[in-house]
């Protein structure tokens, strides 16, 4: 063993969890090597120029919850984070009208008031709530969960924090969270609104990334998430990372790496080596081996556990448990290069609504329908799909006047019935083509190039278990002191020096950062 | 895109300063000049003509017409006339305002109810099982305040002298050029006044007959900027600046009772089963926390913050909206949420929200002011509202 090959702490996976918690490590002074199998950084977090000219966020396209303590803590703005605004959202709907709800307060009550001037009035009424609750729910993102079966005084002192923020809560709020905690986000948004394109674009956000529908009790819960980021919206630390999302990866990387940690591009790892019980090290697949006392994961519990580390060195509950965590795919993504911009039936033209989200969810029944194709092992003939063009944000990501699509699509079910292949892949695509040209007619004439990823091509490409975009479902049962096995949210593992920082960890899911930090944190004794 | 108001094509041209503010969704003007003064002054001297359309605006018909607004607003409706008018609140079960506005009985059976804020949901809610029909007409009834001693001059001309003997709060149909009108004695500026509603398509019409019968009484169109410091000086708080609507209050301290307000005097405890009064009857009894009061800046001590850089006073030149700590022997007892140099009574006044133990007339307290970048404190004294209020306001010949 040269003394090149040793370190304070090795990082497996340079997914943007990993390059996070190799930030953190190095800033308090240890010699880190974060190792990534791919020749690009960022994991699902990547941008890659896949047609000559033209620059997709392969999976991951939005920032919506990025910690901004990790965004100061690493001064991500000097490393060239810069996240630009995303602001409305346009839901075209079949009957050649529309929904849009705009970044200004006017204009987004004067639109939904001609849908129905009782939701227009709802709306400021729920989320005025919805901030409130968030307001109360966010420092969670921010604690190592405590354990609920422990007496010890960390734990104890955990949930009083806990408790602190919930005691804030008026009667109303308290009640709403209960129903968020228990209730389908599709019944949760019928007590409030009555325009379906409404009700069905916000309980999008309840079902992306699950294996769930809209009238799925748990999924109102994930609602509460999307307005987490809108808090942190003010700071504008939700929207579209100029040059992609791949340059969130690459400005915490590059944060690391003037902090002194090391990055290793194509270094997979083959195994963790553990000695007694305690991990020492890595082998990778090349035959190298590095040794350190901290050997920290930034992969999926499924690989973290059932593939890096052999059986024998966990015990036999605790490998049940990651075998039964819930990591189903359900979703794809399409990234199109286009010779021009989609021209909406219902809304024609190069309007503002190109700049924003635009999602196919005209009511709940649609997404609910998407949602019974699953079920059954088929993905969705017409699909709930989230599409931003990110070129109309940041005109560098495709050749002046030409443009990129970024399509997420669900439902794209990781079990396919009869497995999936390139065939199918392109029969999927071809769906989300089609549906989508029912309300763009132009949109198949204008496509240079397209991309299709299904869970299958997540997993094998992106190294995403089964595709699923959160490293494992979140829902209620896998949050939390539950994230990703009880009585291992605190970011150690049955192998002593052996950690665990991805998002199958707490808070888990989309682009936060915050299971690196807390990871971090955790390894070096520091309180959050 | 901002909407406009259906006297728009008579407000564009003339509005000189192209300073538009937004109000609820519409444009309507700062001021027409460069400066809002003499705008201002017609207020005080001639009159005044505002461009009000924006208000929201709903009329409740039926049977239960009277149970509902009793059921929602502090006022009696039970006793309101028809064609009288009521100035009132209205508040949640927690006896918080949620908004303030006027209540006009056009029928034995239909009214009509502005507001600053959305509030189709709260009504229609609260009609629950009622024989009522709540219609949001906000976007179907253009609306101008005409306002200033010589207001009744004109507005008599215009209509043949069918408000002539019109009484402050009462209402009154009438024909301006031809065009259908209703009148109403009321204002926010402390002044006589009327406020004319019309249906859109006239509005233009209408715009252009008292245009032009005014022109003889000084008749000058005045926006936002001069309208902020008439309603100052007559005490009139303005939600989203004065108060926080209950409903958009993301802390409980952000709420305010109509005790808190200044507007007591339009709760009738004697109702039975309206919105908060549970809440509002055990507030009277147990007083306020808080109460709003005028403030009246010392121009002496003024002088003399000033005097220490060298300059003499610097005032204001439009009414400010913000929150301005208010101190009492040291200790901040409160704040100033609007404030203006007043031109017709030559004095620096706020409104303030004072703890209620602090807020007798005569308390001598300091507001703050920042002098050349410094927060330095002027006396001050806590004063009643309003700071003006003519006798031709509520009187009728």
């Amino acid at each position: 063993m040269t003394a090149a090959n040793r370190y304070d702490a090795i990082v497996i996976g340079g997914g943007h969890n990993g390059l996070v918690n190799a930030a953190y490590l190095a800033r308090a002074g240890k010699r880190v090597v974060v190792l990534e199998k791919r020749h690009v950084l960022g994991g699902a977090a990547v941008t890659e120029e896949i047609f000559a000219g033209f620059k997709y966020s392969v999976c991951s396209y939005v920032v919506s919850l990025l910690r901004p303590e990790i965004i100061r803590d690493l001064d991500l703005p000097r490393h060239g984070l810069e996240i630009l605004p995303l602001e409305s959202t346009f839901t075209p709907l079949p009957d050649n009208d529309y929904l849009v709800r705009w970044a200004d307060h006017d204009q987004t009550r004067r639109e939904l008031y001609r849908h129905s001037p009782r939701d227009a009035d709802a709306y400021d009424d729920f989320g005025k709530l919805m901030y409130q609750l968030a307001v109360a729910v966010r420092p969670i993102l921010s604690m190592i969960p405590p354990d609920p079966t422990s007496m010890s005084p960390k734990d104890l002192i955990g949930f009083a924090k806990l408790a602190g923020h919930f005691r804030g809560l008026g009667e109303e709020q308290f009640h709403a969270l209960f129903k968020l905690m228990t209730m389908s986000s599709a019944d949760y948004l019928d007590e409030w609104f009555e325009t379906e394109a409404l009700k069905a674009t916000m309980s999008a956000s309840g079902i992306i990334g699950t294996f769930l529908g809209p009238r799925s009790p748990g999924t109102a819960y994930v609602l509460l998430h999307h307005y987490m980021g809108e808090i942190d919206g003010a700071m504008r630390a939700w929207g579209f990372a100029r040059g992609g999302t791949g340059e969130v990866s690459e400005s915490i990387a590059r944060a690391a790496r003037s902090f002194g940690a090391e990055i290793r591009m194509e270094a997979g790892v083959e195994q963790v080596i553990v000695k007694n019980g305690t991990a020492v090290g890595v082998a990778l697949e090349n035959g190298d081996e590095l040794r350190a006392p901290v050997v920290v994961s930034a992969l999926d519990p499924k690989r973290t556990f059932l593939q890096l580390v052999e059986d024998k060195d966990l015990p036999d509950d605790f490998v049940s448990a990651i075998k039964r965590f819930k990591i189903r795919g359900s979703s794809g993504k399409v990234n199109l290069a286009l010779g021009e911009l989609p021209n909406f039936t219902s809304l024609p033209g190069e309007g503002p609504h190109l700049r924003g989200a635009m999602s196919i969810s005209p009511s709940v029944d649609y997404l609910e329908r998407a949602y019974d194709d699953a079920k059954y092992g088929a993905f969705s003939k017409r699909p709930y799909m989230d599409i931003i063009l990110p070129s109309m944000i940041d005109p560098g990501m495709a050749p002046p006047g030409k443009h990129v699509m970024s399509i997420f699509v669900q439902y794209a079910p990781s079990d396919l019935e009869g497995g999936w292949d390139e065939t199918k892949r392109e029969a999927f695509g071809d769906a989300v083509i089609d549906t989508l040209a029912q309300h763009a007619p132009n949109l198949p004439g204008a496509i240079l190039h397209r991309q299709v990823l299904t869970p299958w091509d997540i997993d094998r490409d992106m190294g995403l278990t089964d595709g699923n975009i959160f490293h494992g479902e979140l829902t209620l049962h896998q949050l939390f002191s539950m994230r990703p096995v009880a009585g291992w949210a605190d970011f150690t593992t049955p192998v002593r020096n052996y950690f665990q920082c991805g998002s199958g960890t707490h808070p888990g899911g989309g682009i936060t950062g915050a299971s690196g930090r807390l990871a971090a944190l955790k390894i070096l004794g520091e309180q959050p | 895109m901002l909407r406009t108001t259906p006297f728009h094509s008579r407000t564009a041209p003339l509005c000189q300063a192209h300073n538009w503010r937004r109000w609820a969704g519409y444009i309507t003007a700062g001021s027409y000049e460069l400066t809002h003064e003499r705008e201002y002054y017609a207020i005080r001297n001639s009159a005044a003509l505002f461009d009000v359309s924006p208000l929201f605006k709903y009329e409740i018909c039926g049977r239960d017409a009277v149970r509902i607004l009793d059921r929602v607003v502090t006022r009696d409706v039970s006793r309101c006339e028809v064609h009288q008018v009521l100035y009132t609140t209205w508040c949640d079960a927690a006896g918080k305002v949620m908004d303030d506005g006027t209540l006009v009985r056009l029928e034995e059976s239909r009214f009509r109810l502005t507001s600053a804020e959305p509030n189709l949901r709260w009504l229609q809610d609260n009609a629950f099982g009622m024989d009522v029909e709540i219609v949001d007409v906000s976007d179907s009834l253009g609306a101008l305040s005409l306002q200033g001693p010589n207001s009744r001059a004109i507005l008599g001309s215009a209509t043949d002298g069918a408000v002539d003997g019109l009484g402050f709060f009462r209402a009154t149909m009438a024909r301006v050029g031809g065009v259908a009108v209703t009148v109403t004695r009321t204002g926010y500026s402390g002044d006589l006044g009327y406020e004319i509603w019309v249906d859109p398509a006239d509005a233009p019409r209408l715009w252009d007959s008292l245009m032009e019968v005014g022109k003889a009484h000084g008749i000058t169109p005045a926006g936002i900027l001069a309208l902020d410091l008439g309603r100052i000086e007559a005490g009139l708080v303005l939600l989203d600046v004065d108060y926080v609507p209950a409903h958009r209050a993301v802390i409980e301290d952000r709420k305010s009772s109509p005790f808190e307000l200044g507007l007591g005097w339009t709760v009738k405890l004697g109702k039975e089963g309206f919105v908060g009064r549970a809440a509002l009857i055990e507030e009277k009894q147990r007083g306020p926390e808080w109460e709003i009061r005028g403030l009246e800046v010392s121009w002496e001590s003024l002088e003399a913050v000033y005097a220490k850089v060298g300059l003499p006073p610097q005032l204001p030149s439009t009414a400010w909206r913000a929150s301005v700590p208010v101190y009492r022997e040291g200790r901040q007892v409160g704040y100033a949420t609007s404030g203006c140099w007043s031109p017709i009574l030559k004095k620096y006044i706020a409104l303030v929200h004072l703890k209620a133990e602090h807020a007798d007339p005569g308390t001598d307290v300091h507001m703050e002011v920042t002098v050349e970048h410094h927060r330095r404190q002027a006396a001050a004294q806590v004063v009643e509202t309003p700071f003006f209020n003519p006798e031709r306001k509520r009187s009728t010949p």
